[in-house]
């Protein structure tokens, strides 16, 4: 489903944030990207999002080729296949809840009532329909986050991205939405994980992926049905 | 310092949108004030000082000397208001000709054995003072081609009186009062009286209190009643005579100023919203500026002089072309009346820079002070994103609306930041109002032209000439007779050509009325469409002979009005007519009279200038009718041209000069937008990058962009379109009341509903420009970037 083929992305100073990265991620699969801070993971995560683009090397996500898309091109292709969660939140602050979460449907043109159905949904289901008229500031951290995955899963992508999603949770918080990731994965959504937090890895993946300064370090293999291939 | 210099410097640079804006918008503020202030100085200065110089006469009045006597006129100076006074002095009104016997037009002569005096005190420009009997010392007021003017020992002879009697031009002087035409020893009076010339006495006062029209009004009147009832014949006012020695410029000062106060009012608006907008971005920075050591009074003055770079810059620019701008006005003024002033005024030059630079000054300070009391601790402690905060209310009715969501999200961008977005409704008004209103005027001042114009063809007598256009006035050339024209002949051609819808002749002549001074012009019309040709303001057009029509300056001067009966004097016959009409014809300054040539039948008027105005039938060929005509005429002294409506001057460089200031306000208002925008996008690159990470195209996000400025421009521009309509009312009513007009509605009333919806539209138009360029941008925000900004 998602294959980078000697991927590097490098900035104007420094040693290349990613370097010659290859490797292949299969639908259904739950990926965890381990690494120090300053790593690639959160590159390689935009990358795989069409939200930064390769130096070299090719992204491709469902046979679509990511790193050749354009500015609406990628747009579309990030409505469509992909949602993401971010380490805080980035929930508008201007919006109620449930707007936050309409919006991606929106943006893709469903109706504002159809959005609105499929958003009480998804708040329903992630425990969180009570705030929905409410601003995110009023939240605590856990709910923030949950309201951030069901806007992610708005317009039911084929991709899951997390980029630390539990960084800036407390424990009990965290361990909420480690189980909240964990629930998806066994609906079948393929997830990938960005993360420092072992446990959250170890709960959530069928697979670890270790980056050290923007190399694959270590990769414990695709795991489909829990076979190891 | 040197640190402070540091930051200031990053800072100009940093803010390129923002340091071009505010030069823009102090250059066209300064502009416009030093064009107005140099105008304004330039249309009264040279008056007022050679009026100072002279002891000028506040008053002129003049007296039947049949009905007071010299002695009843000196007393008249104890009248109250009155603090100094010259005469009384015999005058005489004569019709001179010169000794190439051109005749000149009729002027009133004072005897008087001296030049000088406490009161009007006349320069001696060229000879010396009358002497003797048979000399004359001719008034030069300027306005004569100096070709036209007489050479001195020239002999003039007055063919009217009998015997034709000579004076020999000893000097030529300038009296700024205008008291007077020339200027003969007292017995020389006596002797044309003695012949049978109309005379009488004149008295000339200073007053106490002159500056109003009301005050010199009070002080005739006081005069008048120290006198016998109807000896008084006529007055005249300093100020009426400085309004007519400034000509059109003092036309120009009122719309400058206009448009001065709107750009230093769009200046204080904006260089308010662009630093409080620094500010409000530039807390982060701010708070480590402080934490370095910085005193609240040193980051205060950071910004201060942030905006006071571009401003200096945008200040000498505006200087520079306001007196170019004054120096091009005025030469042409000065061409058309013989004044010479430069048009550079120091004074105005220095206290506009002080001015422009102080108002920068104090705004960028009182918008930068919110910087000095941020709390260090506060600003270094403050998120990217501005919180919830205001307008969740438009924000929650917006995404209601059946619209595309990135539009709706748009929509309520303004509401999330309501002071801001109040100075950008406030430029867009500005920008709006700056076009309705000198559109507006354009409209005016065509329509004023318009009143000059009074048909499709003329016919004018003689054969044409090979240059184009006729002799001004349409009169002959100096010393050339009139060619003797069949009019019968002529009427009957222009009613028999296919394709005339009406015509009318007319014709110019001098007369004197009781109460002014100096002789009148008049327009004598006979025909069947002289009716069209004027705008009028109250009563109606004249329908017969013995009746005539006017202006405002005219029952001002005469203190008549419609329905009144004055008495027009021809030589030596009195002919009785009646007002019937006021109406907007700004001949003469106002004063000419307009009657039907049956009025002046079997009087000795010398009718000069008749020309024919023909009216064409819709859809008739101006050209193909001329040539017609011009065949039909063959055998007649005279020959038909389209009338040319060739716009004056002055409603050219007011055309002009409105059009450029209000493209600069126009395109000020759109730069404050696009610094809004800019400000808005840099302080939403969170939520931009995040609306992107969830799908959003350039295309959305530039819909988003625009329709954030939509709510701003549309009110912006329904109060701009109304705003622009009052300025409009009140500098065209000031124009009128300076000039003492009362203008038409044609002239006044000139927007159509439909055109105001236009301009009020207009606002909207300004917004969206200022939003393209920064909403591109937008769209190209580098998403991974922004969502790093943590
Ligand atoms: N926009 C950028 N400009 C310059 N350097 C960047 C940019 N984004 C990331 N980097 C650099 O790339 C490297 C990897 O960053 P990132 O992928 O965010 O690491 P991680 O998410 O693993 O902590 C870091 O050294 C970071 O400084
Ligand atoms: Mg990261």
């Amino acid at each position: 489903m998602i294959e980078l083929g000697d991927v590097s992305r490098r900035y104007d100073e420094g040693p290349p944030a990613l370097d010659n990265v290859s490797l292949k991620i299969a639908p259904g699969e739950a990926v965890a990207i381990l690494g120090p801070s300053g790593s690639g993971k959160s590159t390689l995560l935009n990358l795989i999002a069409g939200l930064d683009k390769p130096t070299n090397g090719t992204v491709s996500v469902d046979g679509v080729r990511v790193d050749q898309l354009g500015e609406a091109g990628s747009a579309k292709y990030r409505r469509a296949k992909i949602g993401m969660v971010f380490q805080f939140f980035n929930l508008l602050d201007d919006l109620t809840v449930a707007d936050n979460v309409m919006l991606p449907a929106q943006l893709a043109g469903m109706s504002r009532s159809e959005a609105q159905r499929r958003a009480a949904e998804l708040l329903n289901a992630l425990g969180v329909q009570r705030h929905a008229k409410a601003y995110p500031g009023r939240l605590s951290g856990g709910e923030r986050q949950r309201v951030a995955v069901a806007r992610a899963l708005m317009n039911r992508p084929a991709l899951l991205l997390a980029d630390e999603p539990t960084g800036a949770l407390d424990t009990a918080s965290g361990e909420d939405v480690q189980q909240l990731l964990k629930d998806l994965h066994a609906d079948g959504q393929t997830i990938v994980l960005v993360t420092h937090d072992l446990a959250l890895a170890q709960t959530c993946a069928t697979r670890t992926i270790q980056l050290v300064d923007g190399r694959v370090a270590n990769d414990t293999g695709m795991v489909v049905s829990g076979d190891v291939r | 310092m040197s640190a402070l210099g540091k930051v200031v410097r990053s800072g100009v640079g940093r803010r390129r949108v923002q340091t071009v804006v505010i030069g823009l918008v102090v250059m066209m503020a300064v502009t416009s004030a030093v064009l107005g202030g140099s105008l304004m100085v330039a249309s009264s200065a040279p008056f007022e000082r050679a009026f100072a110089q002279q002891n000028g006469a506040h008053l002129t009045a003049q007296f039947d000397a049949g009905k007071a006597t010299a002695a009843q006129l000196s007393a008249t100076a104890n009248a109250s208001g009155i603090v100094a006074s010259a005469g009384p002095f015999r005058t005489a009104t004569v019709t001179p000709e010169t000794d190439r016997s051109r005749k000149l037009p009729p002027i009133t002569i004072a005897g008087r054995t001296a030049q000088g005096g406490s009161v009007d005190a006349v320069t001696l420009t060229d000879g010396r003072w009358v002497a003797a009997a048979g000399e004359i010392v001719l008034n030069n007021d300027g306005r004569m081609p100096p070709g036209m003017v007489p050479k001195l020992a020239s002999r003039l002879t007055l063919p009217d009186l009998p015997g034709s009697p000579t004076l020999t031009v000893v000097g030529i002087a300038r009296t700024v009062s205008e008291t007077a035409g020339g200027w003969v020893i007292p017995e020389q009076i006596e002797t044309l009286a003695a012949a049978g010339a109309p005379v009488g006495y004149q008295m000339l006062y200073r007053l106490a209190k002159p500056d109003t029209t009301a005050d010199v009004d009070a002080a005739r009147a006081a005069v008048q009643a120290s006198v016998p009832a109807e000896a008084m014949t006529g007055t005249r006012s300093w100020l009426t005579t400085k309004l007519h020695s400034a000509g059109n410029t003092v036309l120009l000062v009122p719309f400058l100023l206009a448009f001065g106060a709107l750009g230093v009012l769009m200046a204080v608006l904006i260089i308010g919203n662009v630093i409080a907008g620094a500010v409000s971005t530039g807390t982060h920075r701010i708070g480590i500026l402080k934490a370095l050591g910085f005193t609240p009074a040193q980051v205060v003055r950071a910004y201060t002089v942030q905006a006071l770079i571009p401003a200096i810059v945008g200040a000498a620019l505006g200087m520079v072309a306001g007196n170019i701008l004054a120096l091009a006005v005025l030469s042409d003024t000065n061409r058309v009346y013989g004044t010479s002033d430069s048009g550079v005024t120091p004074w105005v030059n220095v206290a506009v820079l002080a001015g422009a630079l102080a108002v920068v000054a104090l705004t960028a300070w009182a918008a930068a002070a919110r910087a000095g009391r941020l709390r260090t601790v506060e600003v270094l402690a403050v998120g990217r994103t501005p919180g919830p905060g205001r307008g969740q209310w438009a924000s929650r009715l917006s995404a209601r609306l059946p619209l595309p969501r990135p539009m709706t999200l748009g929509l309520a961008y303004p509401f999330a930041r309501v002071l801001r977005s109040a100075t950008i409704v406030a430029a867009i008004a500005f920008g709006a109002a700056a076009a309705t209103f000198s559109v507006g005027l354009g409209s005016s001042l065509n329509q004023v032209q318009a009143t000059e114009s009074h048909g499709d063809v003329v016919v004018l007598p003689g054969r044409p000439m090979s240059q184009s256009g006729p002799p001004p006035g349409g009169g002959p050339g100096p010393g050339g007779k009139p060619p003797e024209i069949d009019h019968a002949a002529v009427v009957k051609a222009i009613a028999a050509q296919a394709g005339t819808a009406g015509y009318h002749s007319s014709t110019e002549t001098e007369v004197s009325v009781a109460g002014i001074a100096d002789p009148l012009g008049v327009s004598a019309f006979t025909g069947n469409s002289a009716a069209g040709a004027y705008q009028m303001v109250a009563g109606r057009f004249i329908t017969g002979a013995g009746e005539i029509v006017v202006s405002t300056p005219f029952l001002t001067a005469t203190h008549t009005k419609v329905g009144d009966s004055v008495v027009l004097t021809v030589h030596n016959t009195q002919i009785t007519v009646r007002i019937v009409g006021e109406a907007f014809n700004p001949e003469d300054m106002g004063m000419e009279i307009v009657t039907h040539a049956g009025t002046l039948a079997g009087t000795e008027a010398e009718l000069r200038g008749t020309e024919y105005n023909v009216t064409l039938k819709p859809g008739t060929d101006v050209n193909s009718y001329v040539a017609d005509l011009n065949t039909a005429l063959s055998g007649v002294e005279a020959h038909a041209m389209p009338a040319e409506d060739d716009t004056a001057e002055f409603i050219v460089i007011v055309n002009a000069l409105a059009a450029l200031l209000t493209v600069l306000l126009v395109t000020v208002a759109a730069l404050g937008v696009l610094n809004m925008v800019v400000l808005e996008t840099r302080e939403r690159v969170h939520d931009l990058g995040v609306h992107k990470a969830l799908g959003m195209t350039p295309k959305q996000t530039i819909s988003m962009v625009i329709a954030s400025v939509v709510v701003t421009g549309l009110i912006g521009g329904a109060i701009g379109a109304p705003a622009g309509v009052l300025l409009q009312r009140l500098v065209i009513g000031e124009m009128g009341r300076v000039t003492g007009f009362t203008l038409p509605d044609a002239v006044v009333n000139i927007y159509e509903p439909g055109q105001l919806v236009l301009f009020g539209l207009g606002g909207l138009v300004i917004a969206v420009a200022g939003s393209l360029l920064p909403a591109g941008w937008a769209a190209r925000t580098r998403t991974a970037t922004a969502l790093r900004t943590e």
